[in-house]
């Protein structure tokens, strides 16, 4: 069932010139992002390296498994998950009162027309705090805690609670103001407190929105956890970067392959949950 | 949580006209939603209970004064010409490697895409389960762990930190990507292969076209999560601002660190405007 073959003589390319042009872009502005990252693949396939990186390798099969170490994983990895999830819940508890204050949604004064000049100067001056809070990612935080609080899990929770409080509190404001307004300001318009108006006017249209995106940073906050443990925040990640700096490819191997399958579960648990809320 | 005296059943049955309301999946659904809350909730406490977090050292008044003493530490910002320059180069390294990273991502995941949205008979069956389980793997191995792993490789530098956004990013785009060629309109592709014209050809000019504003939009907006991922890679040696960070905090030489941080957030905001722009036109 085929259709005559087109007369290829006559066809060429429409989208020839733009599509050359911007190949033509690209490459000159490779060449300085080349030079500027060192890259060269040559430094990969030299025979140290080589050596090296097969030494390293082949030691990952078969991965350690040992009684001893599979417990000392399995509290490990534990401890990564409940790090990430205090960290959450802390960043919660920060984002909740700050979104609070930073949607324009519940703003009494907004209902005459404009924004009253103190409540716009406390919002923005609240949404600049998430923004702070957020921009600074979770791993300096947690450097800088460290240096405060010390090795442990404690830097880790606070790195967590601090830089997904901000990212929280962002997205529930915008999420609160994406909403029908009608329902919040109807009550509002009639006297109902601010509480109220939240609870019963844009609550029930955004819970499920809001619930799924905690459950996917929650998803997130396991995968940063792992991340924090590099600079001494505890679990899966600081076995990791003591395994990899002693060269111990068999240990590296076991700790990367319950990574991955903790990173999988914790995608089905948010999958399912945000299903079912959804 | 149910206000007293409100008609609950009425107004049920007002929103779902003509279904009988019998009450059973309603009231189903609340116990299924019961015990994720319980769940969630134990989870909660044995976290707490579990970690050694020592809020006593931390909230006492005289750590609390100690922090803020930390903080204050860090003020004012280091400005002087030599390291406002050293901080300059740092910024275009860790911005040169979350463009070539997230560059490098987007053609191999573009590559990986093709077979990961493949159908048809047992072989390319086989060939999308494979794409799909390296793109997962590559996907949830984290930029700063591939950046640790790559050290032992390519040594230190921007050069590892580059591969391992690219090998993280690859993951990400390639699921992306294959999901958008999955979900592109068959039939111009159809049109031309009726009349005998060869696979890459096709995608070239009927699958390609209709997907390429998405895969540029995924592609802006992972450039946003990279130039952050791009900015710590460095604390585990792989370059940019996050080394020069790494180095001064563990000197302790605050009012550096400071100007470093700043220089971060700057690059932060700048890529963030940036992408935004573009992909508001791209979208437009």
């Amino acid at each position: 069932m085929r259709a005559a073959p087109l007369p290829s003589a006559r066809l060429h390319d429409p989208a020839l010139l733009r599509r050359g042009s911007m190949l033509l872009a690209a490459a000159v502005l490779l060449w300085p992002l080349l030079v500027w990252t060192e890259f060269n693949p040559a430094t990969l396939f030299d025979a140290r390296s080589l050596r090296a990186t097969w030494r390293f390798v082949s030691d990952f099969v078969p991965p350690k498994h040992d009684a001893a170490f599979l417990a000392e994983l399995a509290r490990e990895t534990w401890r990564t998950v409940a790090i990430a999830t205090a960290g959450l819940t802390l960043a919660w508890l920060i984002a909740v009162p700050l979104a609070l204050v930073a949607t324009a949604r519940l703003s009494v004064s907004a209902l005459a027309g404009h924004i009253g000049v103190l409540p716009f100067v406390l919002r923005q001056g609240v949404r600049w705090v998430l923004i702070v809070l957020r921009s600074i990612p979770e791993l300096v935080w947690a450097l800088v805690f460290v240096r405060v609080v010390g090795l442990g899990p404690t830097a880790g929770v606070l790195a967590i609670a601090i830089a997904y409080g901000g990212m929280l509190g962002k997205v529930y404001a915008e999420i609160l103001e994406s909403s029908d307004p009608a329902p919040t300001q109807a009550l509002l318009r009639n006297g109902s407190g601010r509480l109220q108006a939240l609870l019963f006017g844009a609550l029930p249209a955004c819970s499920s929105e809001l619930v799924s995106y905690t459950v996917y940073r929650w998803e997130c906050a396991i995968r940063s956890s792992v991340v924090l443990g590099f600079v001494g925040a505890g679990g899966l990640g600081q076995q990791l970067d003591s395994a990899t700096k002693m060269f111990a490819g068999a240990e590296v191997g076991a700790i990367l392959l319950v990574f991955i399958a903790l990173v999988a579960l914790s995608d089905r648990v948010s999958a399912a949950l945000r299903k079912v809320t959804a | 949580m149910s206000a007293p005296g409100r008609p609950k059943g009425e107004y049920r049955s007002a929103q779902h006209e003509g279904t009988p309301v019998t009450g059973q999946p309603v009231d189903a659904a609340r116990r299924h939603g019961l015990w994720i809350l319980a769940a969630v909730l134990v989870l909660v406490v044995a976290s707490f209970a579990t970690l050694d977090l020592r809020w006593a050292d931390f909230l006492s008044p005289s750590e609390l004064a100690k922090i803020g003493a930390f903080a204050a530490s860090f003020f004012p910002p280091e400005t002087s010409p030599a390291f406002l320059r050293k901080t300059l180069n740092a910024a275009a390294e860790t911005m040169a490697m979350s463009l070539l990273g997230t560059l490098l991502a987007g053609v191999a995941g573009l590559a990986l895409a093709l077979p990961a949205s493949a159908r048809g008979g047992p072989a390319a069956r086989a060939m999308h389960a494979a794409s799909r389980l390296l793109l997962n793997a590559l996907r949830s191995i984290p930029e700063l762990v591939w950046a640790s792993l790559l050290l032992i490789a390519a040594g230190l530098g921007p050069f590892p930190g580059t591969l391992a956004l690219a090998l993280h990013t690859t993951g990400v785009l390639g699921r992306l990507f294959a999901e958008s060629i999955e979900n592109a309109a068959p039939e111009p592709a159809l049109a031309l292969r009726v009349r005998g014209i060869g696979r890459v050809r096709v995608f070239l000019w009927a699958t390609l076209p209709q997907v390429l504003p998405q895969l540029l939009s995924y592609s802006l907006y992972r450039w946003e999560n990279n130039i952050r991922a791009a900015a710590v890679l460095g604390v585990v040696g792989a370059g940019g601002l996050g080394q020069m960070l790494y180095y001064h905090l563990g000197l302790f030489q605050m009012h550096e660190t400071c100007t470093v941080l700043l220089a971060m957030v700057l690059l932060v905001a700048m890529v963030d405007g940036l992408s935004f722009g573009v992909r508001k036109q791209l979208t437009r």
